[in-house]
């Protein structure tokens, strides 16, 4: 039986519009095998976790490039959770100092990919860390 | 540039070369690659000869700087008369700080100002919108009001510097206030010099900072740029970029070609609006990448300057050698710069810098090597800013006009560049002109598959970025970032609120309501927004009113 396919939502949090990375890495998402939702720009926390709901998603990725990272990750995790949805892997990237990374990792940010990750590396990243 | 008979002799020369001298070397040693391209993925050959640039007739192609068709530059003297300006985009948190941030640039020889708003500013929201939650002050400086820019702009007098400003689709909205502010400053409207970008278009195709329809957009635009042709002379009412093109993705010769394809729909709008096309055209102005390949750069800002120049000749009949030049504000390659070993940054802003002035920018905003971590500290600003100068001061590369010319390899590639533009302006054309273009997401595609195929090459190694896939090392982290405060928004929040109770209740009203009503007529609205800025009526308030009339866009989205 074919294994079923991971479903991903993309998202870019707030006002920022540099979609250069999400684009693409919805491209490379799929064609590895996922079954990908991109939301596009000026999502808000409560809409990134509706179309995570809808979907019954298995990932939900934030690229954020805008500095909003620090309010606007912790956030998503904190509204799946009131969802029940504890499950769902939450991954980030973007422009997003090292130093901010462990207290995204403490409010449930999965993995944060900084530039110039090899997009294979997200790829099994997500692969050895969804829900199985 | 040569004739017949010295093109025969050194085709001779060539074919002996490659037979005798060549073919020992390659027998014996191999070239590193079996193709050599550049970053846009334009095959590069080995060796440029004159039988490479056969076809290029000098006068016609080239001429001579300041005349058409400006292949050579628009000015005759270039650097030799004056430095290009030396203009840092800068804005972060409040009003306050970013105003200590210009004064300490111009008092480390900045020549001009440029002014990075914040995000809810960019899209039209007031600092206490739900919306700009978690952004206030991030990416750029807090303008909610008048106010904010009165501050903005404190000990800084508006008749002596230019100033640009990063805004959009409320470029109105910021206008208006910066003109009100030279009202109060004194300055007739006459005396005051800028750039603002207006350019919708692009928001459209890449950088995401839309609010309304592409034609209620569109008018807006056109409003300003007929506003400025009338009442503010000095003004640069346009900066038509493709700067953020290049960031998505694009290869070289599709930046210029979409920016230059963005300028005909502008100068195709003005023309309905029934503006002469020499009493505007001459205010338009551009916004380019410079990217760490220096031929690829310089070829391509001159093919760009070319194509311009006959495209309002042949195109749009211009008259006025002022219309056909493509005058161009350059800012080095975001996206060039690796978070890993950020000092290596430095290094690809001294070349880009260097192949922006072998180019032939009128400014230049060069990037801080800590920009791919956060915005940038003012000690990352300073050895940017001190890049400039030495470029400028140092390196020779001001002492003469377009020194790359006749470098059989820098024409070659210009004349490549000019028919890959010539190309997508003919698709562009055939597919109804740059609106449909968009609408049909078909250069959001082109964008993004170059972007794509940029990252398969570096995944492979193909291509190299030092210090990401190749020569990696383990570091510590760059420390001493720059932080804005998280509390910005609250700040702003106040500052609101006091400015909501505290205004002429009676004149705020009549002003928005006034616009609103012009909004709904083909009138130029900027006397209404003016009123209305005057009034204290904020970004957000004024954005609405235009929602209300022109309705909000959403994109489709092309992955």
């Amino acid at each position: 039986m074919a294994e079923k396919k991971i479903k991903m939502i993309v998202a870019k949090p707030g006002l920022d519009g540099h979609d250069r990375g999400a684009k693409l890495l919805s491209r490379i998402f799929a064609e590895a095998g996922m079954e990908v939702i991109y939301t596009g720009l000026r999502q808000t926390p409560e809409m990134i976790v509706a179309a995570a709901v809808q979907e019954d998603a298995d990932v939900v990725g934030l690229s954020s490039l805008s500095g909003v990272h620090n309010y606007f990750f912790p956030r998503v995790v904190e509204l799946l959770r009131e969802k029940q949805m504890n499950d769902v892997l939450v991954v980030g990237g973007g422009i997003i100092p090292k130093e901010d990374i462990p207290g995204l990792k403490q409010a449930g940010v999965a993995e944060i990919f900084g530039p110039g990750t090899n997009t294979e590396t997200i790829v099994n990243f997500i692969k050895e860390n969804v829900r199985k | 540039m040569f004739d017949k008979n010295e093109l025969e002799k050194i085709g001779q020369a060539r074919q002996n070369w490659e037979d005798k001298t060549l073919k020992k070397t390659l027998d014996k040693q191999g070239e590193q690659k079996k193709a050599f391209t550049s970053i846009s993925g334009t095959t590069i050959e080995r060796l440029y000869t004159p039988l490479d640039v056969s076809g290029l007739n000098y006068v016609e192609c080239l001429g001579f700087p300041g005349t058409y068709p400006f292949t050579r530059g628009v000015q005759p003297t270039m650097y030799r008369g004056r430095y290009w300006t030396m203009r840092q985009y800068a804005g972060f948190g409040s009003a306050k700080e970013t105003n200590a941030r210009y004064r300490y640039l111009l008092d480390q020889g900045q020549t001009g100002l440029s002014v990075a708003f914040q995000l809810p500013t960019q899209a039209g929201y007031d600092s206490d919108h739900a919306l700009s939650m978690g952004e206030v002050g991030k990416v750029g400086v807090a303008v909610d009001s008048i106010e904010d820019m009165r501050v903005l702009f404190g000990g800084i007098p508006l008749g002596k510097v230019t100033t640009s400003m990063t805004i959009n689709a409320p470029a109105p909205v910021l206008l208006g206030m910066y003109l009100a502010l030279a009202e109060e400053q004194g300055v007739p409207w006459d005396k005051v010099g800028g750039t603002i970008q207006n350019d919708v278009l692009k928001e459209i195709i890449c950088r995401g900072q839309y609010i309304f329809p592409p034609k209620p957009t569109m008018r807006l635009t056109v409003d300003l740029i007929e506003f400025c042709q009338k009442q503010v002379p000095r003004w640069n009412s346009i900066s038509i970029s493709g700067y953020h093109i290049r960031e998505s993705g694009s290869t070289a010769a599709q930046e210029m070609a979409f920016t230059l394809a963005d300028g005909i729909a502008y100068t195709q709008a003005c023309v309905e609006r029934g503006m002469d096309v020499d009493a505007f055209a001459g205010r338009l102005s551009f916004f380019f990448n410079a990217f760490t390949n220096v031929c690829e750069e310089v070829a391509k800002f001159r093919a760009a300057r070319r194509c311009w120049a006959r495209i309002m000749k042949d195109r749009f009949k211009a008259k006025d050698a002022r219309s056909m030049m493509l005058r161009y504000h350059v800012q080095t390659g975001g996206v060039t710069l690796t978070a890993q070993q950020p000092m290596n940054n430095i290094v690809r802003v001294a070349l880009q810098t260097y192949a922006a002035a072998l180019g032939g920018c009128q400014s230049l905003h060069t990037n801080s090597y800590d920009e791919a971590l956060c915005l940038p500290t003012q000690e990352a600003v300073t050895v940017a800013l001190r890049t400039q100068q030495v470029v400028a001061e140092e390196s020779g590369a001001t002492d003469t006009v377009d020194p790359l010319a006749g470098s059989y390899y820098v024409e070659a590639l210009t004349d490549q560049i000019e028919a890959d533009i010539e190309a997508y302006i003919k698709k562009i054309d055939s597919m109804g002109g740059t609106l449909t273009a968009i609408e049909q997401g078909y250069i959001q595609k082109e964008i993004q598959n170059s972007a794509y195929r940029f990252q398969k090459e570096i995944e492979s190694g193909e291509r190299i970025n030092v210090g990401q896939n190749k020569y990696i090392m383990e570091e510590p982290p760059l420390t001493n970032l720059l932080k804005v405060n998280m509390q910005q928004g609250e700040i702003e929040t106040e500052k609101l609120k006091k400015l909501r109770a505290g205004r002429d209740q009676g004149a705020w009203k009549s002003a928005l309501d006034n616009l609103r009503e012009v909004s709904g007529t083909s009138e130029n609205v900027m006397p209404a927004v003016i009123r209305a800025v005057k009034a204290k009526a904020t970004v957000g308030e004024i954005c609405d009113v235009w929602r209300g009339v022109f309705g909000e866009y959403r994109p489709k989205e092309y992955i």
